[in-house]
């Protein structure tokens, strides 16, 4: 692209971004878009962690930027990029600047840092003079060229860059060393002239890549820029340069300057403003001493900041009369489309969930389990019955109640390594597989014929009782039905051998609940069943389903429809899938710790019948 | 921050640590300096320093203000007796330098080194844009200034390597030049290298060859702390002599260090009737520029600097503190507060305000009192809400609050609130 040395911003201007600032590519992208661009300014992500494509608006529409490693990498790939907008860390911003000087098809480098040592600054700003290049920055928000370019986040909002005409160029050339009174000045450049040209913040450290007078020479050669406006600031002497500019020729058209800092006169010494190079050192340094020199070479300097738009206006109108200034068509602005996110917060739009919770809540300053904040979950010491009760049940049940869903996890957390949960997770432990796809191995065994008898006991003993069947009609019925009542039989245990866990569940629910009429029930069909064979008895998953169902209805917290809603639901296959996991998890450390190899079954253990003639 | 003042101390301390790096197997200077502060336990110091009892002293105050012998703050040739009475008599004293006034605290230590004054050299190192400047005179000593003419400028453009720079060609010839070349040279890349921006030595001596800075005034570039810290070793910034806050100022920069936004109050004039609360750094030193220019500078009680999205608690401990101060002494006159700023970037106004109005609702009865009147002017994301806010805080709490945007010149507020 050749440009002249004046220019350093375009209409077509390209800029790689080092740094993933991704609010600040949108922002140059929205400008882009209310200035009528055809291509969006930033062609090109640098970031040193991560490559791949980043996703963003160009007005309505998504655009994807591609993200590069390294500066040399996004250099190659994207020619056309003369611009780069340095987000670096005042750590890495040496470097990196460095070498994006040293990268040919870059020409202008803008440092954003606060922070940059000054020995560093001036070897950049040597270096960049050197080269025929141009450092903005360090410590700056960057700059902008009305209708053309925005570095970064300088101006603000879009809101604010349309009120102040930044998305179409005016007459007016502006430099300042603070990026955040540039926001004011092109406001204050709108409101009396026909609006901003360029607006350069070189930044407020003591030795800027450019100075006031590197960009103040560069609108002096511009021939769309009709006046220039500048402010400067106590501290250092770069005012003086613009002075002698102003008396050797260098600088004719018409400048209006104001230097701040004019209280340092009644402050104490001590007082150090804002900016690093915000403190004059001599008489020559100070405020006052650089407006009287720049008056006196001919500058407009007003008597106070309060006259700077007057001023400004004043020069403006003169440049009119003169036939200097053409007249333009103020062009229709798009409009941005408004982000999802603010539209909602302003209340512009609204949107249905596209999920709703009942449960629980962690948006605030503590998590919260079915109403209850995480810290009275634990003073309260309800325990993991009382987080299941919150979070299944969204109610604290009684402590009984509770401390049941705590004895049956116990009781169904393991049965040893045979059954099938605990063998298929073993088996995957030995083939390398880790914890989860283990652990998912044993559960996905969990179903109609292991563990999953709890629910079914539940829904087939509830509905014989509450249809009143006699234990003998429920039997023939489930005969006539062809189904094995569920949670009915065990392989060893027998009436002469009961198995110590139905035991403790009865002993605990005839001890605590204020009704056991399911469970009654049920010993009454067990009656019939071992009447037939003796182990035909009421085994854990049975004597747990109908207890749980017992709870349900005695302890005064749920209503009939939702018993039957929880049985219906699963809850009680939830308790053993809980539980037994702990057993699970158990085997697999095990068998990791004892670093089983693969697991094979034993030839001798199949029969191999491949024979189909045989059969 | 940058340029940060130093002791002579830490300048002589890092000096006598880093120089035998620069100087192989040559001169060297053997850094014999001590600081006593109050909380200095002697019988220690004199363990640490052994020389403190064998060789004759010289004492002086070391915080960062110069010319001390002609202010009769400098001991000469004296013993560890003589260095103790003078520092026991001195410590806590109230001095005032060019018109501020502080108390004296910390005290060099140092050996005694007897020279003529004819052999009194200069060499100074100063950082400008495009170069660095070695100065050297053969003429040093108090009276440099006056000699000014004598004194040997060298720049060292800054892409330029120092090996570069033939700097014994450019030295006058005198005994012992070589010596003084090849320190100097030395000097310079312990400048470079600590991140100094100033270094002053008046008057550097020689002794038996080798060198001896008598008197050391320094300047180091804060921001290179990431780089340089390891080879600063302890190395302190202290405040300017005199600089004593008030226990308002020391609250606000307590606020200040804790948090990731900048607050920043100074006391200019109690007693001023006009006050000022002002978000943005560059805005904050026009207000008070404004003020100054349009006459008020003796009524300019305060210059005060909210930026980088202070929290809402943050903005109004700031206030409060502000208010409080400003309600102290009644001014038949009233009172003015100026709630100003520039047109901000991204931070949200309505949000920074509430702060601001939670403090002014506290203080309402108290601002009824002094007859305060309060202008604000402000811009930047959501300001019209955060206007809105003032006004009606204005009719509740029964004080003329005037409220503006972006369509009123930054700093009208100013002569509104003055020429009435």
């Amino acid at each position: 692209m050749s440009q002249p040395d004046y220019q350093l911003f375009s209409r077509d201007t390209r800029a790689l971004i080092y740094g993933y600032q991704q609010d600040a590519i949108q922002r140059m992208l929205d400008f882009d878009y209310v200035c009528r661009r055809q291509t969006p300014s930033v062609a090109a992500i640098i970031n040193p962690t991560r490559t791949g494509l980043h996703k963003a608006f160009f007005g309505a529409r998504e655009i994807l930027i591609p993200m590069y490693r390294t500066i040399a990498e996004a250099a190659a790939a994207h020619p056309e990029a003369d611009v780069m907008i340095n987000f670096a860390s005042f750590r890495s911003a040496f470097p990196t600047t460095m070498e994006a000087l040293e990268t040919p098809t870059l020409r202008t480098i803008a440092v954003i840092a606060e922070g940059v040592p000054e020995r560093k600054s001036r070897i950049l700003a040597a270096t960049a003079r050197q080269k025929g290049k141009v450092i903005i920055g360090p410590a700056t928000v960057g700059g902008i060229q009305a209708g053309a370019f925005r570095i970064g986040n300088t101006a603000g909002t879009i809101e604010n860059i349309v009120a102040s005409k930044l998305h179409r160029p005016g007459s007016v050339g502006f430099v300042a060393k603070s990026g955040g009174m540039s926001n004011e000045c092109f406001n204050i450049i709108a409101r009396h002239t026909d609006g901003l040209y360029e607006g350069i913040a070189i930044g407020g450290d003591t030795f800027p890549g450019s100075t006031l007078l590197d960009h103040l020479l560069r609108y002096q050669a511009n021939p769309d820029v009709k006046m220039m406006v500048c402010l400067g600031e106590l501290g250092g002497d770069q005012e003086y340069r613009i002075v002698e500019a102003l008396q050797d020729g260098r600088l004719t058209k018409p400048l209006v300057v104001w230097v701040t800092g004019t209280c340092a006169r009644v402050l104490p010494r001590s007082v150090q403003f804002g900016h690093a190079g915000a403190k004059a050192n001599t008489g020559m340094e100070t405020a006052d001493a650089k407006n009287e020199a720049l008056r006196a070479a001919g500058a407009v300097v007003p008597a106070s900041f309060n006259d700077f738009g007057d001023r400004i206006r004043e020069v403006f109108e003169k440049l009119k009369a003169e036939g200097q200034i053409a007249e333009f068509e103020e062009p229709e602005v798009p409009t941005v489309p408004m982000d999802y996110r603010q539209a909602l917060k302003t209340g512009l739009i609204r949107k249905s969930a596209g999920i709703i919770t009942t449960i629980s809540d962690e948006r605030g300053e503590e998590p919260v389990y079915g109403g209850k904040p995480i810290s009275a979950v634990i003073e309260e010491q309800i325990g993991i019955g009382g987080v299941i009760s919150l979070l299944w049940f969204k109610r604290e049940l009684p402590g009984y109640a509770t401390r049941f869903i705590e004895l049956a996890l116990m009781i169904v957390a393991d049965h040893g390594p045979a059954v099938s949960g605990a063998h298929n997770a073993i088996v995957a432990a030995r083939a390398g597989k880790d914890l989860i796809s283990s652990l998912v191995s044993g559960l996905l065994t969990i179903g109609p014929r292991f563990g999953g008898a709890i629910d079914d006991a539940a829904r087939h003993f509830k509905r014989a009782f509450d249809s009143e069947m006699t234990p003998q009609e429920f039997v023939d019925d489930m005969k006539a039905r062809g189904i094995n009542i569920p949670g009915i039989g065990h392989r060893v245990k027998s009436v002469q051998n009961p198995d110590v866990r139905v035991t403790l569940i009865k002993r605990y629910a005839r001890e605590h609940f204020t009704c056991t009429d399911l469970l009654d029930y049920a010993l009454e069909v067990e009656k019939v069943t071992t009447a037939k064979r003796n182990n035909l008895i009421l085994n854990v998953d049975g004597c747990l389903g109908v207890t749980f169902v017992d709870l349900l209805r005695s302890c005064g917290c749920f209503s009939e429809e939702e018993v039957q809603n929880i049985v219906d639901l699963g809850y009680l296959n939830a308790l053993f899938v809980l539980g037994r996991s702990i057993g699970i998890m158990g085997h697999i450390f095990d068998q990791q710790r004892l670093a089983q190899p693969l697991y094979r079954h034993p030839w001798d253990d199949i029969a191999y019948m491949t024979d189909l003639t045989a059969l | 921050m940058a340029r940060r003042s130093i002791r002579e101390y830490d300048a002589k301390r890092l000096l006598a640590t880093h120089l035998p790096r620069y100087l192989p197997g040559g001169l060297g200077y053997t850094g014999r300096v001590a600081l006593v502060t109050p909380d200095t336990n002697w019988e220690q110091l004199i363990t640490d320093h052994p020389w403190l009892q064998s060789e004759r002293l010289v004492v002086k105050p070391d915080q960062l203000f110069s010319k001390r012998g002609k202010r009769g703050l400098l001991l000469l040739d004296t013993d560890l007796d003589g260095a103790r009475a003078f520092v026991q008599e001195k410590m806590g004293q109230e001095v005032t330098i060019n018109g501020v006034t502080g108390t004296l605290t910390h005290f060099l230590v140092e050996p005694f080194v007897p020279h003529r004054q004819e052999d009194e050299l200069f060499v100074a190192i100063r950082s400008e844009r495009e170069a660095d400047i070695i100065y050297f005179s053969l003429q040093g000593g108090v009276d440099v200034e006056e000699n000014w003419e004598a004194v040997l400028q060298v720049p060292v453009p800054i892409l330029t390597d120092f090996e570069d720079v033939d700097l014994a060609a450019r030295l006058p010839d005198f005994s012992g030049m070589e010596d003084v070349a090849v320190f100097i040279g030395a000097l310079y890349r312990f400048y470079v290298d600590l991140a100094f921006t100033y270094l002053e030595i008046n008057p550097l001596v020689f002794a038996d060859g080798s060198p001896v800075p008598l008197d050391f005034v320094a300047q180091i570039d804060d921001t290179a702390a990431f780089e340089c810290a390891q080879q600063w070793g302890d190395l302190e910034f202290p405040p300017a002599f005199g600089s004593r806050l008030s226990p308002e100022e020391e609250y606000i920069r307590q606020l200040n260090a804790k948090s990731g936004a900048s607050l920043k109050l100074t006391l200019l004039n109690p007693e001023g009737r006009v006050w000022t609360l002002v978000g943005g750094g560059g805005a904050s030193v026009i207000y008070a520029d404004t003020i100054v220019d349009l006459g008020f500078g003796s009524e300019l009680a305060n210059y005060s600097e909210y930026s980088g999205n202070p929290s809402r608690d943050e903005t109004y401990e700031y206030t409060r503190t502000i208010l409080d101060l400003m309600t102290r002494r009644k001014d038949p006159r009233g009172k003015v507060l100026l709630i100003g700023g520039g047109i901000a970037n991204f931070t949200d106004v309505a949000k920074t305000f509430a702060g601001l109005v939670q403090a002014l609702t506290d203080y309402q009865k108290q601002l009824r009192e002094h007859n305060v009147r309060i202008y604000v002017r402000r811009g930047g994301p959501n300001y019209q809400e955060g206007l809105r806010l003032m006004r009606e805080l204005g009719k509740k709490i029964g004080v003329p609050i005037e409220a503006y945007g972006p369509e009123l010149h930054m700093t009208e507020i100013v002569p509104m609130a003055l020429k009435e």
